[in-house]
């Protein structure tokens, strides 16, 4: 058995009994896990089970109303306020909806994120095209958000969440708005991203791909942790 | 810091040009509200002109008895001039009041022949005085009626133009009262409903203005580009206000002063051109920039 100490250090992301409510209603009750590093981490549930609360907190996007969230051994609750983009830098984030920015072109919207971030136009210059190069978008890099399939947008966000080389994937029902062939083509994409180190938390409904993938599953109903399984299959 | 300067005003450009239609909304608006600002300047300074004119028009005449040396008359015209209400005094001897009358009267042979039959002049001498303020008029009446004067003085005017002076001085008040609680009035009007404009520009951003905040950008560098947005169409508006009114002024002006006793319209707004353009720049930049600064606020919390 590892020590208290072992615990500690090789855990990265750690929910202490943590509770979301939104008046009266529980939208997480009582939740506590852990996530090591270079995990790659399921979390499943129906509509309303509490997965995407679970994102926006770990985004800093709400707060938790009880409990704690330690993330890199730091209690995220207590970030200062300047120090909550620097923190959320760390975390590279795609959605269902996309959330790209509409003015933006492709090569734009992943550069955006690192000028955010004070990065030096060279490094710019030499990393959004690698970027691009990886999620396989070099030729639409000059294409805005409309002009570009459902799959593709949701490339170029992925292609967005890595420019920071983050710790942390976070990924709030990716393939929900694409067909099966996209559906696929992002899961590949974000388990090879997993394969190179990162931390990947995946919150889907998706049976088939939770089946196939054979990783670990956090199964969530009413706001409730309800099953905790290596290999986990789909069962809610 | 200078990088990420650069890239706010690189982004605030872009997105000026790229939402051409929003933009062009926006300064629609904006310019709406410049002209209304122009047009208030612009009443108020025709305003100011007419009852100037019309200020003028008004004095009074002191008229001093038959016989009534120049000397006193000449030391009663100092002793006024130093009161802080009088602006200045004409004086009319007899000789001039003579001269003046035969030349009013030239085509009256009449009139004439009786004025030579007479052996001596029987026009009086006067001092023909201009208050600063209209309303001045009755101090000055009553500083004339004093015991020391009583003895030299015939009539003064005051007393039959008194309801006039009076009507017109109350006039003058309330116009300039009731103009400045209108361009009051009107001025906060279209600067809420600029700033409106611009909420609602950005109200359609907000969705945007969350994706920035979830993929670290900090408060300023989400906020900058949408001030720089917002100063580019307080530039953009004042230059089209500018070039709208000149031909406007242009046209316009002849008309105004056939019916109102003032100077070129046109002219007065070639002449200020300059700092009417300066005024506006201002007043657009304050609007936009302040306008974006508390539309995007809302939405970046935290």
């Amino acid at each position: 058995m590892p020590t208290g100490r072992l615990v500690k250090k090789i855990i990265m992301i750690e929910f202490k009994n943590v509770s979301k409510f939104y008046d009266d209603c529980a939208a997480l009750d009582k939740v506590t896990f852990g996530i090591k590093p270079k995990e790659f981490v399921c979390i499943v549930g129906r509509s309303g089970a509490g997965k995407t609360t679970l994102l926006k907190l770990l985004l800093k996007e709400e707060e938790q109303s009880e409990g704690e969230i330690i993330v890199d051994a730091r209690d995220i609750s207590k970030l200062r306020k300047h120090d909550i983009p620097i923190y959320r830098r760390k975390i590279g984030s795609i959605f269902q909806d996309f959330k790209l920015l509409p003015n933006k072109n492709a090569y734009e919207n992943i550069a955006f994120a690192m000028e955010a971030a004070g990065r030096t136009e060279e490094e710019i210059a030499v990393d959004v095209p690698q970027i691009l190069n990886l999620v396989e978008l070099t030729d639409k890099a000059n294409n805005f958000p409309a002009q570009l399939s459902g799959g593709e947008k949701q490339r170029v966000a992925i292609g967005r969440a890595l420019v920071h080389k983050p710790d942390i994937l976070m990924a709030d029902e990716p393939t929900g708005n694409l067909d099966p062939l996209h559906t696929w083509d992002i899961i590949r994409l974000l388990c090879r991203i997993n394969e190179l180190g990162t931390t990947v938390i995946l919150a889907t409904h998706d049976r088939e791909i939770i089946n196939a993938l054979g990783k670990r599953v956090l199964s969530f109903d009413k706001g409730r942790l309800i099953r905790d399984e290596e290999n986990g299959r789909y069962i809610v | 810091m200078m990088k990420g300067f650069k890239r706010i005003v690189k982004w605030g450009v872009k997105n000026f040009i790229r939402n051409g239609w929003l933009s062009t909304a926006t300064i629609s608006i904006m310019v709406l509200t410049l002209l209304v600002i122009t047009v208030l300047i612009m009443v108020n300074v025709i305003a100011n002109g007419v009852l100037l004119n019309l200020e003028d028009k008004i004095d009074i005449s002191v008229y001093f008895k038959l016989g009534t040396s120049e000397e006193d008359i000449l030391q009663a015209k100092t002793q006024l001039e130093k009161l802080a209400e009088v602006e200045r005094i004409e004086y009319t001897s007899q000789n001039e009041a003579l001269i003046t009358f035969k030349e009013k009267h030239k085509d009256n042979p009449v009139l004439l022949q009786s004025l030579d039959e007479l052996d001596s002049n029987p026009l009086e001498a006067s001092l023909n005085i201009k208050a600063r303020e209209t309303s001045q008029y009755a101090s000055i009446n009553q500083f004339l009626e004093s015991v020391h004067y009583k003895d030299i003085i015939d009539k003064v005017n005051y007393l039959q133009n008194k309801g006039v002076i009076e009507k017109l001085s109350k006039i003058i008040v309330d116009v300039k009262t009731l103009g400045l609680v209108l361009s009051l009035g009107l001025a906060i009007i279209v600067f809420l409903v600029t700033f409106n404009a611009i909420r609602l520009a950005i109200y359609s951003s907000r969705e945007e203005i969350n994706v920035m905040r979830l993929v670290g950008a900090s408060n300023w560098f989400i906020r900058g580009p949408f001030i720089v947005e917002g100063l580019m169409y307080g530039m953009v508006a004042t230059m089209v206000t500018v070039i709208l009114l000149y031909p406007a002024f242009y046209f316009i002006s002849p008309k105004i002063s056939s019916f109102l006793p003032i100077e070129d319209v046109f002219s007065y707004f070639k002449a200020n051109m300059f700092p009417l353009f300066l005024l506006l720049l201002s007043i657009s930049l304050v609007l936009g920039a302040f306008s974006s600064f508390f539309a995007v606020r809302k939405y970046l919390k935290d």
